[in-house]
């Protein structure tokens, strides 16, 4: 199997530190005039989004770019896929193509992990279905430490649609791997009693006051009703039980921080004043997500 | 006269207890004596020193995918599979396409067999017309026309009502009830078992509770008809223990399972390979231990496969893309001593019982016996021999097997049926 990014899973501490020392590096790059390196000049990345995405898409053309390498993105629509060819059909025709690395996203939990094990080109996971997004746990674990000395002894509460989430089990194993305390939060049918055990330091609650109690971090989920084929917590609940208001602020520690991994839906899960609270580092979290993007890369393909 | 002597092998016949090393000798395709000594000059003589020589196994359930999809199996190449497994019956589920839900086509796939296929095959009739559950099927003409069951499966009967008439028809016909139990409104959207590996992998969950209801909802139909009722591919521990509970209280509930259910669980899928996806799923470590400690104790009668070739194009995609089903007619002996055998759980005896008086007394067939005067259908096998499973050469149109590249040790030497070899391990290229 080629070297490339699955899941956080599967990586230790140890190459975790790696990666967002060498994002640090990059971080002050977002404020020069020339944000470009040419440190992967003349490869030839593939992005390919087997499901809508803006922003990650966006982050890893421009960190592709500002690390000198040459970026080449396909979405869904257009494609052969659509055409009826087959993921393996469709992924060694762009193997002959010789990317020297293929970033991709897709609905099915897994399908980077099938391909991996057929394809000799290394493959970066930008989100696989309902199961890993390792840059966003990388870049979410950046922002942290923009922040905070260490993740260790932090209170993270994660409080949304946590089943459906792969932003929430990759930062659950992040988070793990580091000392943090997880606490997750939702509706029961989104939050299975099994999660906890999904990593150390795991914990659950369906009491968003419970959550938010003395915590450092708040991360919150989009409620990802694409994902679900029927309808397991009423939507009008919603936002009167998991949804992230000011009064709530006032639980967490004063200087708590609010993470979204965006798109948000403001009144959803997220007051419109809370999102552009000062605790908000919503938008710290998209600027960090190309740094994080860069170091995954540059890492992959030196 | 045609002979064919089999030589100092273990002859073990569940059906007369017998357990003895002794000669077995063939006539014109029945067998002719069983004892020391045989003393036959004309014989043809096979040499069955160091294995045991045991009735032909019966497999009550396979997927042929004759007629409809014969790029996955025929029945000429799925017969040809069991062979190679030491299966000498093969029961074929009905959700071919058509289904068999008529006399043409029961009658069509015994005629091809009695043509191409190296085995016994006795189909199994549809519950209901196209499998659509509601309404029942031509049951009684396709009795006469050769089927030994009935079942919808891989596509459960929803309607209670529906399989309560299906119930009191069956015992009317003395024709036993093969249920797939699932409930598909819990197990909807699934493609693995639901647990913590199914959270971790991000795959949605198939609930035990979804096989747990219906079986718990057929044995009260059962016990309200008097029907006969069979669960298929048994899996998960609630299950186990309620037909247990049923045994005990005298009802004809009986059950079977299939080897990857015991010695596989949902922490083998790791990789998102497909080859670990089948209906029921692979369950828990406790489901496991339940699903051996039953066919130990005689919760679980019989043992089949649920032989499901996909062609490989169809398993060569997103695991949750994938159809469900695995190849199972070859490895299942090597599967089942790795099991029972070699770790003492069961004795040679009680591992052949599974596979041959079980299904016979399920099914109500004349087979599964070594009786003097009989049909010569005979498997013979070793517990010995050291072998690594390759679904490259297997006689499946597919290659759809969780086993490949796994070692064994003992396994099939040699089939045979109607008194002739149809597969022999000596033969082999």
């Amino acid at each position: 199997m080629a070297r490339g990014l699955l899941g956080i899973e599967d990586l230790d501490r140890r190459e975790i530190e790696e990666i967002l020392a060498r994002a640090k590096d990059f971080q002050p790059l977002q404020n020069q005039s020339n944000k470009r390196l040419d440190l992967i000049r003349g490869r030839m990345i593939v992005n390919l989004f087997f499901e809508a995405s803006t922003r990650t898409r966006t982050s890893f053309e421009i960190a592709a770019k500002r690390l000198g390498a040459d970026a080449v993105s396909i979405t869904a629509s257009g494609s052969s896929l659509q055409k009826g060819e087959s993921l393996v059909d469709t992924l060694n025709t762009l193997a002959a193509m010789k990317p020297d690395a293929i970033v991709m996203r897709h609905s099915a939990s897994g399908a980077p992990h099938f391909l991996a094990r057929y394809l000799p080109i290394p493959i970066i996971n930008a989100g696989d279905g309902t199961h890993e997004h390792p840059t966003q746990a990388l870049l979410d674990a950046l922002t942290i430490l923009d922040h905070r000395k260490t993740l260790e002894g932090l209170r993270v509460a994660i409080i949304g649609d946590i089943v459906h989430s792969r932003v929430a089990r990759s930062n659950i194993y992040l988070l793990s791997k580091f000392g943090a305390d997880v606490v997750l939060c939702g509706p029961a049918p989104l939050l299975p009693a099994e999660m906890a055990k999904l990593a150390p330091g795991v914990s659950l609650t369906y009491d968003m006051q419970e959550a938010i109690q003395g915590a450092h971090v708040i991360m919150m989920l989009r409620v990802q009703l694409e994902r679900q084929n029927e309808s397991p917590f009423p939507a009008s609940d919603y936002y009167p039980f998991y949804g992230l208001r000011r009064e709530h602020l006032a639980l967490a520690r004063p200087d708590v921080l609010v993470m979204h991994p965006g798109p948000i839906n403001r009144g959803r899960e997220i007051a419109s004043d809370v999102a552009d609270s000062k605790q908000s580092v919503i938008l710290n979290q998209v600027e960090n997500g190309i740094a994080v993007r860069m170091a995954v890369l540059e890492r992959i393909m030196r | 006269m045609a002979q064919l002597l089999l030589k100092n092998g273990r002859v073990i016949d569940p059906a007369s207890r017998l357990d003895s090393i002794a000669d077995l000798l063939i006539e014109d395709g029945s067998i002719a004596a069983v004892h020391t000594g045989i003393d036959a000059p004309d014989a043809e003589v096979f040499d069955a020193s160091g294995m045991v020589v045991a009735p032909g196994f019966i497999d009550m359930h396979v997927h042929l995918r004759e007629p409809g999809f014969t790029h996955a199996e025929t029945i000429e190449s799925g017969a040809r599979a069991a062979a190679a497994g030491g299966f000498t019956s093969i029961c074929c589920m009905p959700n071919t396409s058509p289904v068999n839900d008529s006399v043409t086509v029961t009658s069509y796939i015994v005629e091809k067999a009695k043509r191409v296929a190296v085995v016994n095959v006795y189909p199994i009739g549809a519950i209901t017309k196209g499998s659509a559950g509601e309404e029942l099927a031509a049951i009684g003409s396709m009795k006469q026309a050769g089927i030994v069951a009935i079942s919808d499966d891989g596509h459960p009967v929803m309607n209670a009502r529906v399989m309560r008439r299906a119930m009191e028809l069956a015992r009317s016909l003395d024709l036993v009830v093969i249920d797939h139990c699932e409930d598909l409104n819990l197990s909807a959207g699934g493609d693995m078992h639901e647990g913590l590996q199914s959270l971790r992998l991000g795959l949605r969950g198939i609930p035990a509770c979804s096989e747990d209801v219906m079986v718990a909802r057929d044995i009260l139909l059962a016990e309200v008809t008097g029907a006969r009722f069979h669960v298929a591919h048994i899996s998960s521990r609630h299950s186990i223990a309620m037909v247990e509970y049923a045994k005990s209280r005298g009802l004809s509930v009986t059950a079977e399972v299939c080897p990857h259910h015991f010695s596989l669980t949902d922490e083998d899928i790791r990789t998102y390979d497909s080859n670990f996806k089948m209906k029921p799923p692979l369950r828990s470590r406790q489901d496991m231990e339940a699903a051996i400690a039953g066919v130990t104790s005689g919760a679980i009668d019989a043992i089949a496969t649920d032989h499901a070739p996909h062609a490989g194009s169809e398993k060569m995609q997103e695991f949750e893309r994938c159809p469900f089903g695995i190849l199972g007619l070859e490895t299942a002996l090597a599967v089942t001593l790795e099991t029972f055998f070699h770790t003492g759980r069961l004795n040679l005896m009680q591992i052949i019982e599974k596979f041959t008086t079980a299904p016979a007394r399920i099914l109500k067939l004349n087979r599964g016996a070594l009786s003097v005067g009989g049909v010569a259908d005979i498997t013979i096998f070793d517990t010995q021999t050291k072998w690594t499973y390759d679904v490259n050469r297997s006689y499946s149109k597919s290659r759809n097997s969780p086993y490949h590249g796994r070692e064994f040790v003992g396994g099939p030497v040699a089939t045979i049926v109607g008194g002739k070899f149809v597969w022999r391990r000596d033969q082999e290229v």
